[in-house]
């Protein structure tokens, strides 16, 4: 706890949440301990806020009061919005266990879906009336009204038709960046990543210099598209590009302490170490970020001094809470996977013998289990070295490079031999062929 | 005079040199019907004639004699024919040599005895060949004699002809198909791969049931030499091969996915799930060689790894039974040269060295240089076939008639205009 009060100045400054939040500024968020769902949502707003809860509740495998506080914040944020289909959802998964206040509730429903009706009316006339009068500036409008409608009522695929359609009538750069901004939320909230990367590079092709804030968002976007791909090391380069004036005007998408976590991560697991130190150790910008999230600023740096056992104990202790990310969850186990092989290959790197059983200290492996993943390792070429496995020593094995080119080629001259021969014996038969399908013609 | 004395006397007299020969042959040819008919053709009456010295005579007269049913006295005496006979005067009558041959073969089959005629046929091939890079029709039914008889070596010898030139397409195939078969019962595999490599991807139109037979020995050969099984044929194959060799063969591939997944027990499996199609192809033996070599390419991947290693772990990792049984297989790899190892029985450990060859002998040197060399005479064999090739009429009348398709243009005359049909 002395490190909470010590480190509390600060942090109320780099991060402002927004409305009397300092309690959870002076506890990282995304750490070892178990998450505090409360200052995790506070992070973010919007229809993400509320997917993100739910997601939670879906993951959070048995624990029950983490799955009912979620439920609950979910249900509250719902409430306050207009849509009705994830209100029902919620209530159904809440099933009555948070009391009365927390039940269905037909009447606001009703209402919600009137209102929504009647606005989609009003939508429609104004639009039309708008096209009889070609004015493009309120067709754009129009249109851009009646997706931000869909949005709030949860239909995404009307809503993207609809930003889209507004591409017609943008007229400044603005615009366009605007109708990108959007078609990107949607996108994301939808799941469809290539639709992502495609506007991004949309708006990134504006020939005038972008504000700032809104390139750090764009590259936000582009690098959680990357992940979703699973191209980890574009996804990093993307994230560790974020400036810091970013802060938390795209928390309808995604929060700092996320940009710091996914970098973070996703350098470790794709960088080599010079690229690691020159873009994230060194990186001034990328700094302030990493404050947000002590724990993986200490793993990269472990990682690159080498401290294996530390960085893997840190990274066992994340584990938890990323698997409930959104974003990250499908990611986690490959991440890990790498980072475990990088470190691996990274330890055996300068010795020409290693003795096992100290390594294995070092990753908190047993002999066995670290012979096997080493073996892996040699078999996909990643570790030059053979195991003695009788004294339990890896030895590096430098391949000698002149038998090796003996050997290759006499080798190709004996395939050379055989692909000719086949080949003019191939050649003899198709003229044989030629000619007595020639013989009988004539 | 009949006709009878009339030939015997034309052959003695005109077997002496070429001119003369010529004549001879209009005579025989001419002589062939009334001979058939003549009764008075015997055995006895070939003793008045030389079988080296008039071998074209002999010929003509022999085949006649033996039109009908062969006894087991003709089968000799068609023996030492081929044996004795000029291979000068043969090759003037090869078609009637070569039928005579072939007749020789079945008989010898009926009676069961191909032994009796491997000798003859060896010597026969040789005589019939114009040059040891054509392919003769005699070679397929040599082979064949040599498998039935299990002499393999003697086989051998006509494998180690590079056969370059072909003229009928089916005796190739047969010739590559028992050669391969050959090559596999002398464990020569390399050897095996190119010939039944050859059948595989010639150029067909319809499925052969040779190259059908030779696709499933290619498939076990692969396995063993170089154990990796890939799903597709060579990209030279022909497309008929490509689309209708793999659902005639559903067996021997999946014991090829098996094998390259690397587990015992799967392969074993399959294996004696489909053992009765294996039998009705003769080919359960070579099935088990190929497990049995998937116990040695695993060890052989177990050198690339480690560099001591205890027995009892060899043996968990590739799955055989028991230490011993490890040890064994280890030390039949090295004496085959397979590996190069070291076993310390003390500690039942066994030290994997690396190859120790050098590359810095006066052999080693001898060796690259015979490759060159062969390298060399190949580049001139295509440059000399090439050549042959764009003056070849036919050829030229295609280019000449697709010309309207590819419009070169003016300086792309590469074909006289007489050519273009």
């Amino acid at each position: 706890m002395e490190r909470d009060e010590e480190s509390s100045g600060p942090m109320m400054e780099v991060c402002t949440n927004g409305g009397g939040e300092e309690t959870s500024n002076r506890r990282p968020i995304i750490s070892g301990e178990p998450l505090d769902i409360e200052a995790y949502a506070t992070l973010y707003k919007g229809r993400t806020k509320i997917m993100r809860l739910l997601f939670i509740a879906s993951h959070c495998g048995g624990n029950q009061t983490m799955q009912l506080e979620a439920l609950r914040m979910a249900y509250d944020e719902i409430k306050k919005g207009e849509n009705t289909q994830l209100f029902r959802d919620v209530v159904n998964r809440i099933n009555g266990r948070l009391g009365d206040k927390y039940n269905m509730d037909s009447a606001w429903c009703e209402s919600v879906d009137r209102r929504a009706e009647q606005k989609k009316g009003r939508l429609e006339n104004e639009l039309s009336s708008y096209r009889t009068n070609l004015i493009k500036e309120s067709i754009r409008m129009g249109h851009n009204d009646f997706g931000d409608f869909y949005y709030a009522c949860g239909l995404l695929n009307e809503a993207f038709k609809n930003y889209v359609r507004t591409r017609d009538y943008c007229t400044t750069a603005k615009h366009i960046i605007h109708m990108c901004m959007n078609a990107i939320l949607v996108s994301i909230e939808m799941g469809q990543f290539t639709h992502v990367s495609s506007y991004v590079n949309k708006a990134e092709q504006n020939h005038e210099t972008l504000d700032p804030i809104v390139a750090a968002k764009l590259r936000c976007a582009s690098g959680l598209a990357h992940l979703e791909l699973k191209k980890y090391k574009l996804a990093a380069r993307k994230f560790l590009d974020v400036s810091p004036e970013l802060g938390n005007s795209y928390n309808e998408v995604i929060a700092p302490q996320d940009v710091a976590t996914y970098g973070g991560l996703c350098a470790l697991a794709s960088f080599d170490r010079s690229e690691l130190k020159a873009k994230v150790i060194d990186n001034i910008n990328f700094r302030d970020f990493l404050e947000l999230v002590p724990e993986v600023r200490e793993l990269i740096n472990d990682f690159y001094s080498s401290r294996y056992a530390s960085c893997l104990e840190y990274l066992g202790s994340l584990r938890a809470n990323l698997l409930l990310d959104i974003h990250l969850h499908d990611h986690v186990d490959t991440l890990y996977d790498q980072i475990r092989k990088k470190a691996l290959i990274q330890y055996t790197l300068p010795f020409v013998s290693v003795d096992l059983s100290r390594m294995a200290d070092a990753f908190k492996t047993s002999v066995s289990g670290l012979e096997k993943e080493l073996e892996a390792l040699i078999t996909d070429n990643q570790i030059q070295a053979r195991i003695d496995s009788h004294n339990k020593i890896l030895y590096a094995r430098h391949a000698d490079q002149r038998n090796a080119t003996f050997q290759k080629v006499l080798q190709m001259g004996n395939e050379f031999d055989r692909d000719v021969r086949s080949m003019m014996l191939r050649a003899n038969l198709l003229k044989h062929e030629y000619h007595a399908r020639a013989g009988r013609n004539h | 005079m009949s006709t009878v004395e009339a030939v015997i006397t034309s052959i003695q007299g005109l077997s002496a040199s070429s001119g003369d020969l010529y004549a001879l042959h209009d005579v025989l040819k001419g002589a062939v019907d009334s001979l058939r008919t003549d009764s008075e053709l015997q055995l006895s009456t070939l003793d008045q004639l030389d079988p080296s010295k008039h071998s074209l005579g002999y010929l003509y007269l022999l085949d006649v004699l033996t039109y009908g049913p062969v006894s087991k006295e003709k089968v000799l005496l068609i023996a030492r024919f081929i044996n004795a006979c000029d291979a000068v005067q043969i090759r003037l009558a090869s078609e009637k040599f070569v039928s005579l041959c072939k007749r020789f073969k079945d008989k010898v089959l009926e009676l069961r005895d191909p032994l009796l005629g491997v000798a003859p046929l060896l010597a026969a091939v040789r005589k019939v060949q114009v040059s040891t890079k054509r392919l003769t029709a005699l070679h397929p039914d040599c082979l064949q004699l040599c498998l039935l008889a299990k002499c393999y070596k003697a086989g051998f010898s006509v494998l180690s002809d590079d056969i370059l030139e072909v003229d009928q397409p089916r005796e190739f195939y047969l010739y590559c198909y028992y050669g391969g078969m050959i090559c596999i019962g002398l464990k020569r595999f390399q050897k095996a791969l190119e010939l039944l490599y050859n059948v595989v991807t010639a150029p067909m139109h319809i499925v052969n049931a040779i190259a059908l037979e030779a696709y499933k020995k290619y498939i076990l050969v692969t396995l063993i030499h170089s154990g990796q099984f890939s799903i597709s044929l060579p990209k030279c194959a022909s497309t008929t091969a490509k689309s209708s060799f793999k659902t005639w063969c559903t067996p021997y591939i999946e014991v090829g996915m098996r094998y390259n997944d690397g587990k015992i027990s799967e392969l074993e499996a399959v294996v004696v799930a489909n053992s009765s199609d294996f039998e009705k192809d003769n080919n359960l033996g070579l099935v088990k060689q190929a497990v049995a070599s998937l116990y040695k390419r695993n060890i052989l991947r177990l050198t690339q790894k480690y560099l001591t290693l205890s027995l009892q772990d060899i043996a968990n990792m590739v799955q055989l039974a028991n230490a011993k049984e490890a040890e064994m297989r280890v030390l039949q790899m090295i004496q085959d040269g397979q590996i190069h190892a070291l076993i310390n029985q003390k500690d039942g450990m066994v030290r994997f060295l690396e190859d120790p060859e050098q590359y810095k002998t006066s052999e080693m040197i001898e060796i690259m240089d015979s490759v060159i060399q062969r390298t060399i005479g190949l580049s001139k064999n295509l440059i000399a076939m090439d050549e042959s090739l764009s003056c070849d009429p036919l050829y030229l009348g295609k280019v000449g008639r697709e010309r309207q398709r590819y419009d070169f243009g003016e300086d792309f005359d590469t074909v006289p205009q007489k050519f273009s049909m």
